[in-house]
């Protein structure tokens, strides 16, 4: 009988995936809201991953910014440009089988270098408590975090500049 | 040594002269000209100063500045300055001045007048470069500058097509000539280590045999040198066309000075050649004493006529080196500047005043008219012929005694029957351009050319008749016989007397010619000898053809490399190699372009492969 | 079997994957842009694994990082889309070759 966090891993991990083929190939709606949706689904249960890794903050941002925010805020671009159009359009083999290539090309190569991946036996398993996790942020990596506040002031700027209807 | 600083004025004073001209007095034609002037003359002064100073034998005959060291090759800037050097100064500054002079009322009418001297002035530095030269490599350049300068003045009247191409023609016969000078310089470098004079003769006296096996082949590449500026056979064809160049230039470096170079580098560099060498010499010498004076016979171009006598004048002076004689090689050379100067400017004293009419069958009566250059040009022909008393005489003399001296009865009777033949045509020249009846209108209204021009005729007549007995011998005599005696005016007058054999011989050489042509000539209106020589009078006319000759082989095989090199060059380098570069290329490109189909997935799936590749590379195969 | 690194890091690389197939798959902007997203959370997913199993929290600041940019990323992004819709009428790439020669 398999501990529960394993069980819990295969649930999240299989709802992930399942969630990001519907997101991208989804074979009853193409619609960009249908896509969006999964995305959130998807998002969700990584986040489930997330906590299963002991990094319940990443968890809980993960749901707040990505489910919350970034989502939303492709909802209302989709709402905005009225998008029905790709519906009508077919799929091109072209486009089906340069995925496919790509998708098993780089599967296959991630996965053959699998092994090398195996991390240092000697390491304890890192505890991600919100605490240290701070204490990290604000110590030692005081400077990224202001220049990530920046970062997010000039997007906004960009952001306002680039939907003015007519640039001066 | 006294004034040590005056030789590098003397020399570098022309080049100065030059520069400003050419930079920044070209609009002022007689600003120019009295630089030039100036420059010259100035020089002359200074090297009369000089040898006032010092004698013609300074305490240093040297005086030279580190030039370049590569390696074991350390190569001056140096002056020279022994009786040689300092008696060709002042022939080139002398006769040269007397030159520019001339000019100044010569080329007056003309509109560039200022280049003409500029160019004079480059070319009087590069000669007094050759002159003063203490090593190969340094008189190598100079060498080729005069050269350059011969090609410009040459072709100063650009605006002819014959100019242009005597010009050309010029400069690359003189240039295959070099060639050979190169490689033989090059070999006395490899097998002695140096380049300079000084060295060199050192060397000579402790081992006569330095040069070892290629003394001759060595010998006989530097004599390639004098081929081409000398204008010795095969070599010759240039120096008649070169008179499409201003007569002053014509005189200044086609008689005077810089055809002479070639027997003053032989002189210059006596001790490099062996006896099979020196042999090889004096026969090309004798060959082309005989041929130019062959040809100058049967010349109706009064130029062209003194031209074939430079000739065959310099082929005197190069059998007389060969003859061992560098004493009576450069005695000959300097009255030759004399006289061959002379009559250069008288002849074109008459060209000027017959308005560029050269034909001397279109002249005739000129004493009356022009009486100073009738005296002139008489003198200079008398001095040119050997006639007593007169410098050639006495320079010639000494070559047909040295012949004798060495037994060479051949080159003895070479030289007399040309001594004959240069009376002959220079009297056929005399008697159809300046007695008779004037056979054109333009003759019937010739004039007296302008003061200016007269006075370096009359000095240079002095030096004609003069030179042979004021001390000149006795300045060579010093630099290749260190033992023999200074001889005074009187000894100087009846030196031939010691040479019974050769003086008879060459006075009954003048005899003959001047009867033949006396007979001939006095007073004809047309030329009679074509009918008395019937076909070789035709080849002496057309110079033996020998343009013809080269046309039809050398310049044909020259074609037909230069064809073989433009089809080479054409459709193998141009065509194959770099079409096949710049046709790959452009396919390449064009292939590569249909990747920019502008489709995003495209492009996306272009990256991943990419991607794909580096990672397999990376990550499995790498391991 | 006990769940280890490679379990994590294998739904990541397939989450990765996925993300890849949708941008060539699919031909709207937006599709596409929800593709990088996959992509990127596919690495989080990596990065957090590895900070679980190889004890170090840098791994988690990273993602704290990455999800900061990638909010501002989209906020730029779906801004640029809109744009380009009023330009062009249209968020469909085979509308959009003008780069093409």
């Amino acid at each position: 009988m398999p501990a529960l966090p394993d069980i819990l891993f295969y649930v999240f991990a299989a709802l992930t995936l399942l969630c990001g083929v519907l997101v991208v190939a989804n074979p009853l709606s193409r619609s960009p809201v249908t896509s969006a949706m999964f995305l959130v689904l998807t998002i969700i249960s990584m986040s489930g991953l997330f906590v299963l890794l002991h990094a319940f903050f990443l968890g809980i941002v993960q749901i707040i910014v990505y489910a919350g925010a970034v989502m939303v805020l492709f909802l209302f671009v989709i709402m905005l440009l009225d998008l029905k159009e790709e519906a009508r359009r077919k799929f091109k083999f072209f486009g089906i089988g340069a995925g496919l290539i790509s998708f098993a090309a780089i599967v296959f190569i991630m996965l053959k270098s699998l092994k090398s991946a195996a991390p240092d036996a000697n390491n304890p398993a890192g505890d991600g408590d919100t605490a240290s996790l701070g204490k990290l942020l604000f110590t030692q990596y005081t400077l990224p975090f202001e220049v990530v506040s920046v970062l997010l002031l000039v997007a906004m700027v960009g952001v306002i500049l680039l939907c003015k209807k007519k640039l001066e | 040594m006294k004034l040590e600083a005056l030789p590098w004025i003397i020399l570098f004073l022309p080049l100065l002269s030059a520069a400003v001209i050419t930079l920044f007095t070209l609009r002022c034609r007689t600003l120019s000209s009295l630089i030039s002037i100036g420059a010259i003359v100035a020089g002359f002064i200074l090297t009369v100063c000089f040898i006032g100073a010092n004698g013609f034998h300074p305490a240093v005959t040297e005086t030279a500045t580190s030039w370049l060291s590569i390696d074991t090759l350390h190569v001056d800037f140096g002056l020279k300055l022994d009786a040689l050097s300092l008696m060709m100064m002042l022939i080139v500054t002398g006769v040269g001045g007397a030159i520019h002079i001339y000019s100044f009322g010569y080329m007056h009418e003309d509109r560039s007048m200022a280049r003409f001297f500029a160019f004079l002035s480059l070319f009087t530095f590069s000669m007094l470069g050759i002159v003063l030269a203490n090593n190969f490599l340094q008189m190598f350049i100079f060498w080729e500058l005069v050269g350059v300068s011969s090609y410009l003045l040459i072709g100063f009247w650009f605006e002819k097509p014959s100019a242009g191409d005597a010009a050309k023609k010029a400069f690359i016969t003189n240039r295959l000539g070099d060639f050979g000078f190169l490689f033989g310089i090059l070999m006395v470098w490899g097998v002695l280590g140096t380049l300079n004079f000084g060295e060199i003769s050192a060397q000579f006296l402790t081992n006569p045999v330095a040069l070892g096996g290629c003394a001759t082949l060595a010998g006989l590449l530097i004599f390639c040198g004098t081929l081409g500026k000398s204008a010795q056979f095969p070599l010759h064809v240039w120096l008649a066309d070169a008179m499409e160049g201003p007569t002053p230039v014509s005189a200044l470096i086609h008689a005077a000075t810089m055809v002479a170079a070639g027997v003053y580098m032989l002189c210059r560099t006596f001790v490099l050649f062996n006896a099979e060498a020196l042999h090889v010499i004096s026969y090309v010498g004798g060959f082309t004493a005989l041929l130019a004076a062959l040809i100058a016979v049967q010349q109706n171009d009064i130029k062209r006529i003194l031209a074939y006598s430079t000739l065959s004048q310099l082929g005197y002076m190069v059998m007389a080196v060969g003859l061992t004689g560098p004493t009576p090689a450069m005695f000959h050379l300097t009255t030759h500047a004399f006289f061959k100067a002379l009559l250069f400017l008288g002849a074109g004293s008459v060209i000027h005043a017959l308005h560029e009419e050269q034909d001397i069958w279109k002249m005739g009566a000129l004493k009356q008219k022009m009486p100073i250059t009738f005296y002139t040009f008489l003198f200079g022909t008398l001095a040119l012929c050997g006639v007593p008393i007169f410098s050639g005489f006495y320079s010639k003399d000494s070559i047909l005694g040295l012949a004798l001296e060495q037994k060479n009865f051949l080159l003895f009777g070479v030289a007399v029957f040309v001594a004959a033949l240069t009376t002959f045509y220079m009297f056929r020249l005399f008697f159809v351009a300046f007695v008779g009846n004037p056979r054109t209108e333009k003759a019937k209204h010739a004039h007296e050319s302008p003061a200016v021009m007269s006075f370096p005729l009359i000095a240079l007549a002095v030096l004609a008749v003069a030179g042979g007995f004021i001390g000149v011998v006795n300045v060579y005599n010093s630099q290749f016989k260190p033992n023999a005696e200074s001889l005074s005016i009187i000894q100087q007058i009846l030196e031939p007397i010691h040479a019974p054999v050769g003086l008879a011989c060459g006075l009954g050489a003048v005899v003959v010619g001047f009867l033949a042509a006396f007979s001939l000539y006095k007073n004809a209106a047309t030329d009679p000898l074509p009918a008395k020589l019937g076909p070789l009078a035709t080849a002496m006319k057309n110079r033996f053809y020998f343009d013809e000759i080269y046309e039809a082989t050398f310049i044909r095989a020259h074609d037909a490399i230069a064809w073989v090199a433009w089809f080479v060059d054409r459709w193998i380098l141009e065509g194959v190699v770099i079409g096949g570069v710049r046709g790959g290329t452009d396919i390449f490109g064009r292939g590569l372009r249909l990747l920019q189909s502008g489709n995003l997935q495209w492009y996306a799936f272009m990256f991943v492969t990419g991607v794909a590749v580096v990672l397999y590379w990376v990550l499995v195969f790498g391991k | 079997m006990h769940v280890g690194l490679e379990h994590y890091l294998t739904v990541s690389f397939l989450l990765f994957s996925l993300g890849l197939l949708g941008v060539i798959l699919r031909r709207n902007l937006l599709v596409i842009y929800m593709s990088l997203e996959l992509m990127l959370n596919s690495a989080n997913l990596a990065l957090v694994s590895f900070s679980r199993y190889n004890g170090k929290l840098d791994g988690q600041v990273l993602v704290f990082f990455i999800i900061t940019v990638a909010a501002a990323e989209v906020a730029v992004g779906l801004a640029l889309i809109v744009a380009l819709y009023r330009k062009r009428q249209s968020a469909h790439v085979e509308d959009l070759t003008s780069m093409k020669l």
